[in-house]
């Protein structure tokens, strides 16, 4: 470890920090539907597009009818994916000459697209168009990431609404966000990533002669659009094979360093979101501070394992760090720091192979996701886990004091606290439940790259990676097989919607509730005591859950590796 | 709920065509017309021929020129296309090793490697970037130490002082980004044009 690389570790929260702020106010009047200064511009747009929708904007949706729109929305997105994958061989955009796609894995990239998940059981350059890339993967994007954001919308309208039968409306929530936050950063953010080196072309592959000869053709495409929305929603699905790792995909330092921050800058600000939307900013930063002290400590020691290197570089006197699987441009700490932003917030792009990573550097990146990918989280969705996480927190502290918790107002009762807890064993149930199935299994053994305790975690992490919507990958597995497209395509589907529906029925009870003063007994949700007791919990649960697991897989690897045992 | 039908099909649709067509082909032509170099690939041409991009690694395996990272990327196998083979730098299907920690292919790999170098350079340390294989398979750069580690290697090949070779590095070295951000590198592709046109002198 070295102070240049705590510097820039340093300079990357202090950027976050300072951007939760402006970001958070804007997003608030962006979903509160007020003027911003690009109201002159979008919102003639926006009227037009309610009004050849039939979307009545004045009307709100109660939490039922807020979800069933969510679900149609999404039928309609896989649809439209399946459908482009299936057919790209007779679309336009496809100078590479793209065949169609395999069902069991269109069906895989569809599921994987709609649930923010973004996981790549194919190859970019080598198995899809253009026009895929554009019309399937770059479009659901952005609307799996406005869809995320506007369910934590509507989660914090519960906690700060009083006696009210609705929660808003989706159809204007996605609209708003898509229209309001997403593109205009997108437009701008594209034309930085092409000034830095990152390719926007429709034209063919590049066909080029080497110096010393040789043949090299170079995978091209409209690149830069989609990374920009893929960072920013959190998405994470890469141009390329090598995701953030290619060359094309992030060309250098400074690249890196923005894509870095756009993982995080939206989630951020939601914390921010919620504090005024509750009436207390405060609020909001006891939240951030929760996400900040896991995810320091995640980086500290992912950065950690990785400067340290394996024993393997030891006894052949190679120091510098494990750079097996990373790029030199990037360096120990730009790739260990990637790796903990991304499967802390639910992005899952790389910048680095995980499944090289040293035993404990990539257990990190494991526990960020099992932990329900809280520590910011994907668009929305680190929200509304997050608030999942303090509602069990607060149900504990009100158990400890014999008093009916309450939270920002709000009394947290049977029904919230049973919600809460039915959404938060999707994961156990969907991650221990199919890595059972997935070790045990002929066809899904032989998927395995690595022997040893590694291959048990490329295992692991797939579908813990798949159930969180995270997307990154211990790459070294081969999931493009029937088994693993069919059971990642469940975890994925499980893992989004059956989290989703559970926190919105929490939203609509809280909504219907009166809102009660505090009074000398309430706990204060504002300050370092707090923080502690839902930080104690989120491991608590996290580790009586996983550790298990974790034991058989990263934890006795970096044990036979001191050993100086191989596989 | 039934009222609902109409956005859930319409919206999509129109957001689908926002998103998904008219913003990824609007910045097309407007990163093509304010920066065309690089939404082109940043290709580089030699004599009027493509010889690769700045940005993408390319592989080299001549003594006279300095040596990239080991690439770990894949191509179909030209006999059985169920199969792959090696194909190091194969800019259409990029990739890393993926290989583990407690790995015994890679600690096979990285030995014989280790051995190779040090009978080529036995008075410097083997620089670790030089013998694992990058997470793209395309790394453009190596750090200046690689550089310098294969001077001795280039000067023997090319009958050239070391000195000269060694400046050039110096002089090919780009540092961090306002001194803090990434790593020091070298790009391998833009140092060995220059030690062609050294060299040519």
């Amino acid at each position: 470890m070295t102070m240049i690389g705590w510097l820039q570790i340093i300079l990357y929260c202090a950027i976050i920090v300072a951007l939760a702020k402006p970001l958070g106010w804007y997003m608030t009047r962006v979903f509160d539907g007020e003027r911003t200064f690009l109201s002159p511009v979008l919102r003639p747009i926006e009227a037009g597009i309610y009004w050849f929708s039939g979307v009545d904007e004045k009307r709100e949706q109660h939490w039922l009818t807020y979800t069933v729109s969510m679900l149609l929305f999404h039928v309609g997105g896989f649809l439209i994916i399946y459908g482009v994958m299936r057919l790209q061989a007779v679309l336009p955009f496809n100078p590479a000459g793209q065949g169609a796609v395999a069902e069991d894995l269109s069906f895989n990239t569809a599921i994987s697209f709609i649930t923010n998940t973004n996981w790549q059981n194919y190859g970019g350059e080598s198995t899809i168009s253009y026009l895929v890339q554009m019309l399937g993967l770059t479009h659901q994007n952005f609307l799996s990431a406005a869809t995320g954001i506007a369910l934590a919308v509507a989660l914090i309208r519960g906690f700060s609404r009083a006696s009210a039968r609705t929660v808003g409306n989706f159809w204007v929530d996605v609209t708003r966000t898509t229209l309001y936050v997403l593109l205009p950063i997108c437009v701008v953010y594209t034309l930085f990533l092409v000034w830095q080196g990152m390719p926007q072309t429709l034209g063919d592959y590049v066909e080029a002669t080497t110096l010393e000869g040789a043949k090299q053709t170079i995978a091209v495409g409209p690149v830069a659009s989609q990374v920009a929305i893929k960072m920013l929603g959190t998405n994470g699905g890469g141009f390329f094979n090598a995701n953030a790792a290619h060359p094309f995909e992030n060309p250098t330092a400074l690249s890196n360093f923005v894509q870095m921050l756009s993982i995080f800058a939206l989630g951020a600000a939601l914390t921010n979101v919620f504090g005024r939307m509750v009436g207390n900013q405060r609020q909001g930063w006891a939240i951030l501070a929760v996400m900040g002290v896991l995810f320091v400590a995640g980086v500290a020691v992912t950065y950690w394992a990785e400067a340290n290197g394996t024993s393997t570089l030891q006894a052949l006197g190679l120091t510098g760090g494990n750079m097996e699987g990373k790029e030199v441009r990037f360096g120990i700490v730009a790739s260990s720091l990637f790796a903990v932003i991304t499967t802390a917030a639910s992005c899952g792009a790389v910048n680095a192979m995980h499944d090289s990573f040293t035993a404990l550097g990539g257990m990190i990146p494991l526990i960020n996701i099992e932990l329900g990918e809280i520590i910011v989280g994907g668009v929305g969705a680190g929200m509304y886990g997050m608030l999942l996480f303090v509602i069990l927190a607060i149900f504990v502290a009100g158990l400890m004091v014999g008093r009916t918790p309450e939270y920002v107002g709000k009394k947290i009762e049977a029904r919230e606290v049973k919600m809460a807890m039915l959404s938060i064993l999707v994961l156990p149930l969907m991650i221990l439940g199919w890595t059972a199935v997935g070790v045990v299994y002929p066809a899904a053994v032989a998927s395995m790259a690595n022997a040893g305790p590694h291959g048990f975690t490329e295992v692991l992490y797939a579908f813990t990676s798949a159930t969180g919507n995270n997307g990154s990958a211990f790459a070294g597995l081969t999931g493009n097989t029937f088994f693993y497209n069919l059971t990642l395509a469940s975890a994925m589907f499980v893992g989004r919607f059956f989290m989703i529906v559970p926190a919105m029925a929490i939203a609509g009870s809280l909504a219907a509730k009166k809102s009660i003063p505090p009074s000398a007994g309430t706990l204060p949700t504002t300050g370092g005591l707090f923080v502690g007791l839902v930080v104690g919990v989120i491991l608590i649960i996290g580790g009586l859950t996983f550790f298990p697991a974790l034991a058989l897989g990263p934890i006795v690897e970096h044990l036979a590796m001191n050993a100086g045992q191989v596989f | 709920m039934l009222r609902e039908i109409r956005p859930a099909i319409v919206l999509l649709l129109v957001l689908t065509a926002i998103t998904g067509l008219a913003y990824p082909l609007a910045m097309t032509a407007v990163a093509g017309a304010i920066f065309p170099a690089q939404a082109q690939g940043s290709l580089i041409e030699k004599d009027g021929k493509v010889i690769g991009s700045a940005l993408i690694g390319q592989e080299f395996k001549d003594d006279k020129y300095f040596h990239g990272r080991p690439s770990a990327t894949l191509a179909p196998d030209p006999s059985d296309s169920t199969k792959t083979v090696s194909a190091p730098y194969n800019a259409a299907n990029s990739g890393g090793s993926n290989l583990g920690p407690t790995s015994k292919a890679l600690a096979d790999r990285l030995k014989e490697d280790v051995d190779k170098l040090k009978s080529e350079n036995p008075n410097a340390a083997v620089p670790v970037d030089l013998v694992t294989t990058s997470a793209s398979g395309l790394d453009p750069d190596i750090s200046p130490e690689a550089a310098q580690f294969q001077v001795p290697r280039i000067a023997k090949a090319r009958n050239m002082p070391e000195d000269t070779l060694k400046q050039l590095v110096a002089s090919t070295t780009q540092g961090r980004w306002l001194g803090l951000l990434g790593e020091p590198r070298v790009n391998v592709l833009a140092l060995n044009l220059a030690l062609d046109r050294v060299a040519a002198k």
